[in-house]
């Protein structure tokens, strides 16, 4: 009875909006589209491309340097996603959980470094990274090393500054899945006897599943898709599809080619997303 | 509004070839005089404080500052259609290009009376032979900045790049014809080849060097604070980076190295289908006046191709080592080409090399 | 007997694991504005390089208020910025709650759709765009930018706000639909405080995502619609001017005082629930 009703309530409300969001729908599909037809185009020497039916364009996709270059920009955004999770979670429980009347003043506080340019940030690792920088200076005053290391333009400034251009696509989602939490159920399960760990990993992180998945979607996607990062941080000695791609379009002028990488990666991402989310079930992200 | 609106824009977007072919020819809008605004799109920090509020005080025309990043988004752009700015400045390489996709429109040069300040040598370069399309802004060469403090002076070669005893400590550019360019003139070849032996060997050099770089930079805000910081040794930069280092301490030096080195120069051109092509006529003029063109160097600290206003730059700025070049070293400096089709080969190859 | 809910702010800090929690959340504060403390410090830079410290002086600020290409280029990204992350946080949202709560035919295809949009590189939805944009005869500029933007950040706002609604309890929803609550009503004062958290945090993300757009702004805007990442960014050749970090730090310093002043406003209603 309630169920009917709810089903119809929401969907009248969509409805209402619908003009708006077809005409939103148009400039977020059409685009997906004209690269869909690029990507079958012929590129022209000199830029530009012209239409048809040039299956050619994927075939080279599957040139050994560029197939080692996508799976390269997997694992990277594997690991990356995996980091985020480890590091974002506890902190975005400590705000929703902990933070009580501050929690909203604390998730700002996240978000705020993210509103400087991401090139300026970038060069401000560069500086705290260096030979001469606070980085080096300090593993040295603690005698961890006596001379300065190569910490900048490593692949592991790479993670680094992955993790962090990206923990915020975590944090937002599991703060928003884990707020809702409610209080009075971990605390009956703990009157009930149940220990600190046992009520953490048997209620509120199976809870907070559906968080855990957007933030893993959030952060896994656009990772692959990264391209300043390698080339900021890393000295541009990791080359990941997004370099691939944008080189396509710009220094290569190769647009129909750079469309179908594009098109692969999509493919290949939403189908890697939609096996993970059957797989894990898809009722997590659903309603009730 | 409904399915067939979407259908029927998709398909006429679908018809369109982005590579629009914008009116040809000087004189783009209608009959009557341009409206008192130019569009001016650029590299931000490329003109002088005073260059274009003395622009606008002495024609009366608003000028509208627009940034790019490089070149190739520039491109991207017009040849996507975007439209709407009446002076551009593209490089030499993208010169060429943008001749051969009609992006561009021929310049009128009875509007620009001041080209005769150019000096000889920077008059018909052979990305555009006749000064047809473009007129020279600021030049430069692209060589090594090095610490002469840390190790020694340096003979004017290449090898320094290629030194283990530097491991590293070294800096390339991350610009394909540049870096390719590099390991190309070390071994006496052309820049523009397309041998692909030549091209080969180019390629192997540069894997052979890799394990030495701390990485591929820009120029100004990648190597040239390396270098300045102690990070890295040798940068390969551009001159009038160098310059600035050199301007800040006398602990570096630069040099442009044998057999061969880059000259570039970027040039102010119109593009097809310009607004207002009588003012960004009347820009370029002004740009080439003999006091504007000193002011805009004095502040870049480049090359500057203007040769009237060579005698009010900055004293300290022409005694800069590298600054002053001598006759016979403009006869080793290349210009770099666009090679068409055999772009993408590069592309790949250095690709190659940077995944390796 | 149980602990009140509610109550004290770092209620039961004396165990250890508490102790550990917050000592981590220091850290990762501390991680993440590392990077801001070093650009603070070099807008306080005596000589033009963002990265080479030569001695103090607070000459950029003043280059900064005089700077009136820099000030336009932050004014139109705030408005750029707001305006498209409200438009996409309503759309977003009821999105979200359209995917959530019904099975419809279709389905999958718009679950793809939402993912793929977050999966395109900038510079091929940039591109695109642009080439859209020119066909459909818009004239490029502020408001092509918005446009670009909305498109770009709805996803994100949808699977934001998904994670907020999924396993939501809907009994008070439907206790309102009972006593004659209509839908608008239902949705202004049942739904949207309860989701409102996810709301939130998906306006976060699509504002952040938004002020910092540099590939796609790039291509979709006109003559003298340069947003700051268009004047940043392009600064890389020439090098990145300390007014920036100068703009940084008053925009960082700004949103500081505005939180911690205003934050009666920001209280967690959670104590006043019954």
């Amino acid at each position: 009875m309630g169920g009917e009703k709810g089903r119809s309530w929401t969907f009248g409300l969509v409805g209402l909006l619908t003009p708006v969001t077809l005409w939103l729908g148009l400039f977020f599909l059409v685009p997906l589209l004209i690269i869909l037809a690029y990507s079958f185009g012929t590129s022209g020497v000199y830029g530009g491309i012209t239409l048809g039916f040039n299956p050619g364009n994927y075939l080279k996709v599957f040139d050994p340097l560029y197939l080692e270059i996508i799976v390269r920009t997997f694992v990277i955004a594997l690991i990356n996603t995996f980091l985020c999770l480890a590091l974002g979670y506890p902190l975005a429980y400590f705000i929703a959980l902990k933070g009580g009347r501050r929690k909203n003043t604390l998730i700002l506080m996240v978000m705020i470094p993210f509103w400087t340019s991401l090139l300026l940030r970038s060069y401000a690792w560069v500086v705290i990274l260096s030979g001469n920088g606070i980085a080096n200076r300090a593993l040295q005053f603690l005698g961890i090393t006596d001379e300065p290391i190569n910490l900048i333009f490593t692949p592991q400034a790479v993670t680094m500054g992955m993790v962090y251009s990206y923990l915020p696509f975590m944090i937002l989602p599991l703060y928003a899945a884990l707020e809702k939490f409610d209080v009075s159920l971990k605390e009956a399960a703990q009157d009930l006897g149940a220990s600190r760990w046992h009520t953490f990993w048997r209620v509120t992180f199976p809870l907070s599943m559906p968080g855990v998945i957007a933030g893993s979607i959030l952060v896994f996607i656009p990772s692959a898709g990264e391209f300043v990062i390698p080339t900021l941080l890393g000295g541009s000695q990791t080359v990941l599809v997004g370099n691939l791609i944008q080189q396509q379009f710009l220094q290569a002028r190769d647009w129909a080619f750079g469309s179908a990488l594009a098109v692969m990666l999509a493919a290949l991402l939403v189908g890697a997303i939609m096996f993970y989310v059957r797989k894990v079930g898809a009722e997590k992200l659903e309603g009730v | 509004m409904g399915a067939a609106g979407v259908a029927g824009s998709t398909l006429s977007v679908l018809a369109c070839q982005p590579n629009t072919n914008p009116q040809q020819g000087g004189g783009g809008g209608g009959g009557g005089p341009e409206a008192k605004e130019l569009s001016f799109y650029n590299w931000t920090g490329y003109v002088a404080k005073s260059t274009i509020p003395g622009f606008e005080k002495q024609t009366g025309i608003k000028v509208t500052q627009d940034f790019y990043t490089s070149n190739e988004e520039l491109l991207a752009k017009l040849q996507a259609g975007g439209t709407g700015y009446d002076v551009i400045v593209p490089s030499d390489y993208m010169v060429g290009i943008m001749i051969k996709s009609d992006v561009i429109q021929p310049l009128d040069k009875s509007k620009i009376p001041n080209f005769k300040n150019i000096g000889e040598n920077f008059r018909g370069l052979s990305y555009d032979p006749d000064n047809e399309y473009s007129v020279p802004y600021q030049w430069g060469t692209t060589g090594i900045l090095y610490n002469k403090k840390e190790i020694g002076e340096l003979e004017e070669s290449w090898d320094a790049m290629w030194d283990p005893e530097f491991e590293g400590k070294v800096g390339m550019l991350n610009d394909v014809r540049e870096t390719m360019g590099a390991a190309l003139y070390r071994l006496g070849y052309s820049v523009n080849t397309t041998d692909p032996d030549q091209l080969d060997e180019a390629e192997a050099a540069l894997k052979e060097q890799k394990p030495l770089l701390r990485g591929y930079f820009d120029s100004h805000s990648g190597s040239l604070p390396l270098v300045e910081n102690g990070d890295l040794l040798l940068g390969h930069l551009f001159s009038g980076d160098a310059f600035l280092a050199l301007s800040r301490s006398s602990d570096f030096d630069y040099i442009v190295p044998k057999p061969g080195a880059t000259r570039w120069t970027d040039n102010m051109a119109i593009p097809a289908g310009a607004e207002h092509p009588d003012n960004a006529h009347k820009f370029i003029n002004y740009i080439l006046d003999a006091k504007v063109g000193a002011a805009l160097t004095n502040f870049t600290y480049f090359n500057t191709p203007n040769e009237a206003a060579l005698p009010m730059l900055d004293e300290a700025l022409k005694k800069l080592p590298g600054y002053t070049l001598a006759p016979e070293v403009y006869e080793r400096l290349q210009i770099i080409q666009d090679l068409g089709e055999a772009t993408r080969d590069y592309e790949r190859r250095f690709t190659e090399v940077k995944s390796a | 007997m149980g602990e009140s809910k509610g109550g004290p702010v770092y209620k039961g800090l004396g165990k250890i694991p508490d102790r550990a929690l917050l000592l981590f959340a220091a850290l990762m504060y501390m991680f993440l504005y590392a990077p801001i403390l070093v650009l603070v410090f070099f807008s306080f830079n005596s000589s033009k390089s963002t990265q080479v410290w030569t001695g103090f002086s607070t000459e950029w600020y003043g280059v900064l208020i005089r700077d009136q290409s820099i000030l336009d280029a932050f004014r139109l990204s705030m408005i750029v910025g707001v305006t498209a992350t409200t438009i996409a946080t309503v759309i977003g949202t009821l999105t979200a709650l359209a995917l959530t709560r019904h099975r419809f035919r279709g389905k999958t295809v718009a679950d793809s759709a939402i993912y793929a949009a977050t999966v395109m590189p900038e510079i091929v939805v940039g591109v695109s765009l642009l080439v859209f944009f020119v066909a459909a005869g818009l004239q490029l500029g502020i408001t092509t930018i918005i446009i670009a933007h909305v498109a770009f950040t709805v996803s994100f706002v949808t699977i934001v706000v998904r994670a907020r609604l999924s396993g939501m309890d809907r009994s008070v929803e439907e206790a309102a639909q009972d006593l004659g609550a209509n839908p608008v009503e239902t949705f202004l004062r049942v739904t949207l405080p309860l989701i409102l958290p996810g709301v939130m945090a998906g306006a976060l993300l699509a504002f952040t995502l938004s002020f910092d757009d540099f590939v796609i702004t790039f291509f979709v805007a006109g003559v003298g619609s340069s947003t700051l990442p268009l004047q940043i960014y392009s600064m890389i050749r020439f090098g990145v001017s300390p007014a920036i970090n100068a703009l940084s730090t008053v925009v960082l310093v700004a949103t500081m005082v505005l939180i911690f002043g205003g934050s009666r406003i920001f209280v967690s209603k959670e104590n006043t629930q019954g």
